[in-house]
């Protein structure tokens, strides 16, 4: 995600307001075909298959032989998928659940750890490097790794507290009331990093002569915290608000590998999947979980996009 | 999905799925003469029909789209395709995907770029396909070698329009497994009828055992459990029936196979919805379990020679007399041809030896764990556990083939996993449990 | 930052220093989490040096009797790495160039140009960045399968299991984001230059290629580095749209190494370590880029 932390510091204008030019025809035509290439690019790989997915749930289409096949239903799979679809409801909650932790412990302690670095400490850099490196690891290889502590058997958790023979283990992976605060300790400890370095940036780029005041004025650290620098983040913070939602409507490769997404790690995504590309092939139903996972998406890109545009020089 | 006609779940139509007693007896290759692998002394003694051996026409490259990702199976395969080239000529160009990912994607598979022939299993999972339009008949390969098939095998093989579309190579039953000297060491003996069982358990747990290995993180494994006890409960017919969608789940007679479940819960692994089959089958073999419910394949886990020659196996016990100990789970794998072949004369040449009792000696030379489906295979090297195997195959009177092969697709894997791993973390709501899934069943059925 | 700034910014925080929680606690705190951080990590590195006969006889958590790299040869030939990386690459490379190519086109015309469909435009290839990938997947895929290509373009004959098809679909699912940081970026290079190039007689393309772009090397170098890290470890588009097995890409090709009948966490965790090698090599190696372009320093870099 990007992060424009130049609110501070708005550098002199480029070409905005510049007095219209004429262009060559030459010019039109390059002008042109930078424009309309990438476009095109982008809105038949994305956009159409995103307004085809759109109809395609209101379908009952089972993906085989040919878009024709399809029939119009109407509203019935949303219908369905709110009624008796099991896995449904507890995929909402559970990507409520990831949301509320992401927001309240992930990102908050990337923000702590970005203060105390900030403080150029020794060993900054290192330390910076380490809380960094888990952003740099697949959400699959995450996967992969935290199997390793988690397995009941034969993990590092349970062999180092002795709950790992057969007759008593801790199920960090099969025990649905465990399982997804297990799969959110990974995850927190790949979003906490991301953040940290957001947030890192941000600071770096508030006024030093603001934070100067504050000391000099002997409030406490927590209350020039809170008075000055956290008001100071306010354009990073909506952007690590949006990033952060959008990181937990997108969660999907980690609960994939570790259980196919069932048992307790049921999330909207997995669900997509499951009905389209399983052997279920029920595809005009996975695109109605498709559609829903568009709907909430839609509130952080709006919010997002609107303030990208608020901080520009439009 | 509910358009689809429902004379697709026909009983008469399942009755062509079962396989008869007497047509396993002849398909465990009884009383066959004896043959060794390598083709020539085989074909010597009649385990190749001889309207093959002039095949020795090379028809360039036939591509194989394989799901067997382990090394045993993956091995057994590559000596196969060996003898086969040497044979004809005919080179064969594997493609391996993982296990399951094979299976989740079979959808996009076969619509996308399917290999000409792949792997595949019998049932309605197969029959769905070539429904569909997305396999080729190959009854012309079939009557090549049709005669070395049980008719049960055949029927096996057949889709709903009565047209061959699938080539057995091998099948394996479900049963208990368990470790001969741990039951010597304990005094156990084999349970006949489920009192006989559950007093086996409580015995092992006192001394210390988990009685019954149980795992079910990947999903699949507890259709094993619903499917026995269905069938010794309410009998194969109404099991067929079921899986047909032919029958509610919300009845009685569904309900009272999760109520028996229960019993059994206190007795399984612990954390068993966090374990993979791999590591019950560990726990089973390393003496920390008891005993374990699994397909033969199970012993490809006791890579230990020692340990594979103690493994044993017994029927599920009874549990309603009128239906005894006549059923048993033993899905047949085998092979299709995608409608997508672009090399159809090197395929069905393929195809024409992989349904070869040839074929099927020399696999199972390197995969010991299952059965050949073809009368003519050779069971003179088979080991202990695989003689047994295929005594219990020929002497049940039913054979299902294992809940995600007998009914739809789409209903085993987003309805019956996730329902039957609630189950095992709600054993109390039964009845909530069976009025849900009833409810998906009609949206998906149709009915 | 410039050297003024360095140095207001060094007197506060020394006036900060005095102020601040003790020293010691803070060090402690975080050495410790640095610690548990790296745990992960070093428990999957000290597990692949391991044979498996050595955790089945004394467990996982125990003292190695014997170490080795077997695990680490039979993860290089079995899951074969060396091929699986090379389709990453096969994709990675390309993607990145087309998307900074359009990502700096895009980029070039918002920022220079006030043409009435500047921000539309921009939203319109930043909101393609922020769907989650679901969404889209199978009308993609139905979409793959109907694109004939030649046979020297793609094995397969379609845009479907095509390097093609994951660069194209790399390509249109990145650029969004690289194009709104690069307009960002553009928009502090002086005009003055791109008038003098005008001035001069210099087209479009000219100024394009001969000044901007050049003068973006930074942001282009942090964005190239951020990208290669996604790609690399996207995992999606390679399991639904590559089907062969031989010509998925590496995080992918992970499933693989997840057998039917035997798991051996010695075997994954080298496979993983293996995996993950190269993004911490360039995280290592390039870290600064790395950091400015997830941030788009408002200075030049």
């Amino acid at each position: 995600m990007a992060v424009d932390v130049a609110t501070g510091l708005k550098t002199g204008g480029a070409g905005r307001g510049a007095r219209a030019v004429r262009l060559s025809t030459a010019d039109r035509i390059t002008l042109t075909v930078m424009v309309v290439v990438p476009t095109a690019v982008v809105g038949v790989f994305i956009w159409f298959p995103t307004v085809a997915s759109i109809l395609l749930s209101f379908t009952n289409w089972d993906g085989i032989g040919g878009v024709g096949t399809a029939h119009w239903i109407g509203t019935r799979n949303y219908h369905e998928i709110a009624t008796i679809y099991p896995p449904f409801w507890p995929a909402v909650e559970h990507n409520a659940i990831w949301l509320a932790f992401l927001t309240v412990v992930a990102t908050p302690f990337g923000l702590f750890l970005a203060y105390q670095l900030d403080k150029n400490i020794r060993g900054t850099r290192i330390y910076q490097s380490i809380f960094f490196l888990p952003v740099v690891l697949s959400l699959a290889i995450i996967g992969f790794i935290w199997q390793l502590i988690y397995s009941p058997t034969e993990g590092l958790i349970n062999n180092l507290t002795g709950n790992a023979s057969s007759t008593h283990v801790i199920d960090w992976l099969g025990n649905p009331k465990l399982n997804l605060w297990a799969v959110l300790v990974a995850v927190g400890w790949r979003h906490a990093g991301y953040i940290m370095v957001l947030y890192l940036a941000g600071l770096k780029a508030i006024d030093p002569s603001l934070r100067e005041a504050a000391a000099i004025d002997g409030a406490g650290e927590w209350h020039a915290f809170r008075t000055v620098v956290f008001p100071a983040l306010r354009p990073i913070n909506i952007v690590i608000v949006v990033v952060t939602v959008i990181e937990a409507l997108r969660a999907f490769d980690i609960v994939y590998i570790i259980n196919n997404g069932r048992n307790g790690l049921e999330l909207l995504s997995v669900l997509v999947t499951d009905n389209i590309i399983g052997e279920a092939s029920r595809i005009g139903y996975g695109s109605a979980i498709a559609v829903i996972l568009i709907v909430i998406s839609i509130v952080p890109i709006i919010v997002f996009v609107w303030n990208s545009f608020q901080e520009r020089d439009v | 999905m509910s358009d689809d006609s429902p004379s697709m779940f026909d009983p008469e139509e399942l009755a062509g799925r079962t396989m008869s007693r007497r047509g396993l007896v002849a398909a465990a290759g009884g009383g066959a003469a004896a043959a060794v692998f390598g083709l020539k002394t085989a074909q010597a003694r009649g385990a190749v029909p001889a309207s093959w051996l002039g095949e020795h026409l090379a028809y360039g490259t036939v591509s194989f789209g394989s799901n067997a990702s382990d090394p045993v199976p993956k091995a057994a395969y590559q000596k196969v395709f060996k003898a086969f080239t040497a044979a004809t000529g005919t080179k064969v160009n594997v493609n391996t995907v993982d296990h399951n990912t094979f299976q989740q994607q079979i959808n996009t598979y076969l619509q996308g770029q399917p290999q000409d022939v792949f792997t595949w299993f019998a049932g309605y999972r197969m029959q769905f396909f070539a429904e569909k339009n997305l396999l080729t008949p190959i009854d012309d390969v079939w009557r090549k070698f049709g005669q070395d098939f049980s008719p049960a095998m055949r029927a096996a093989s057949k889709g709903l329009d009565g047209h061959y579309y699938f080539v057995p190579i091998y099948n394996y039953p479900w049963a208990v497994f368990y470790r001969k000297s741990v039951f010597a060491a304990n005094g156990y003996t084999v349970p006949r009828t489920w009192d006989q069982f559950i007093a086996l358990c409580k015995k092992m747990q006192t001394d210390g055992l988990t009685p019954l290995a149980f795992t079910d993180k990947d999903g699949w494994p507890a259709m094993g459990t619903f499917d026995i006890l269905n069938m010794r409960i309410n009998g194969y017919d109404f099991h067929v029936r079921l899986m047909g969608g032919k029958e509610a789940w919300d009845s009685a007679k569904v309900k009272a196979v999760f109520n028996q479940w229960r019993e059994l819960l206190p007795y399984y692994s612990s954390g068993a919805l966090g374990l993979t089959w791999q590591e019950g089958a560990q726990q089973m073999i390393t003496k920390k379990a008891g005993m374990y419910l699994l397909g033969s394949f199970v012993g490809q886990q006791a890579t230990n020679a020692a340990d594979h020659a103690d493994l044993d196996f017994f029927p599920y016990p009874m549990i309603n007399p009128a239906h005894g100990q006549d059923s048993i789970d033993a899905p047949i794998d085998g092979f299709l041809m995608s409608k997508k072949a672009k090399n159809v004369k090197g395929a069905k040449q393929l195809l024409q030896y992989l349904g070869s009792a040839a074929a099927a000696n020399i696999y199972l030379r390197t995969d010991t764990n299952d059965v050949a489906a073809n009368k003519l295979s050779t069971t003179a090297r088979y080991n202990t556990l695989q003689k047994k195997a295929a005594k219990l195959i020929g002497s049940s009177k039913n054979i299902a083939q294992y809940m995600d092969r007998d009914t739809r697709p789409d209903f085993a894997s987003t309805v019956m996993i996730p329902a039957l791993q609630q189950f095992l973390n709600k054993p109390d709501d039964v009845n909530g449990l069976v009025s849900n899934i009833q409810k998906q069943k009609k949206a998906i059925f149709g009915s | 930052m410039t050297a003024e700034a360095v140095a207001t910014g060094a007197r506060a925080r020394a006036k900060r220093k005095r102020m601040a929680m003790p020293r010691v606690a803070l060090h402690g705190f975080l050495l410790v989490t640095a610690i548990l951080w790296l745990a992960p990590v070093g428990w999957a590195l000290f597990t692949s040096f391991r044979p498996y006969s050595d955790t089945q006889a004394h467990g996982y958590v125990s003292i190695p009797h014997t170490l080795s790299i077997s695990n680490y040869r039979h993860a290089w030939s079995q899951g074969q790495i060396p091929q699986h990386f090379w389709n990453s690459m096969i994709i990675a490379i390309p993607a990145i160039a087309i998307i900074l190519l359009f990502a700096s086109m895009i980029g070039f015309v918002v920022s220079r140009f006030s043409f009435w469909f500047n921000v539309p435009l921009l939203i319109f290839f930043m909101a393609a960045n922020l769907l989650p990938q679901q969404v889209i997947i199978t009308p993609l895929y139905e979409l793959y399968l109907r694109i004939n290509l030649p046979t020297w373009i793609s094995g397969s004959g379609l845009l479907y299991d095509s390097y093609l098809g994951l660069i194209v679909v790399n390509v249109a699912f990145q650029t969004g984001f690289c194009a709104f940081v690069l307009s960002n970026y553009m928009k502090t290079i002086p005009s003055s230059l791109s008038e003098a190039a005008r001035v001069d007689g210099a087209g479009v393309a000219r100024q394009f290629f001969g000044i901007i772009l050049p003068l973006c090397k930074p942001a282009l170098a942090a964005l190239a580095t951020l990208e290669f890290t996604w790609i690399y470890n996207d995992f999606l588009w390679a399991v639904v749209l590559m089907s062969s097995g031989d010509k998925r890409p590496i995080t992918s090709s992970l499933l693989n190494l997840q057998g039917q009948y035997f798991t051996d966490n010695n075997l994954i965790s080298a496979a993983a370590i293996l995996v993950a090698l190269p993004t911490i090599l360039v995280y290592a190696l390039l870290q600064r880029q790395f950091i400015s372009g997830l941030t788009l320093g408002a200075n030049k870099g």
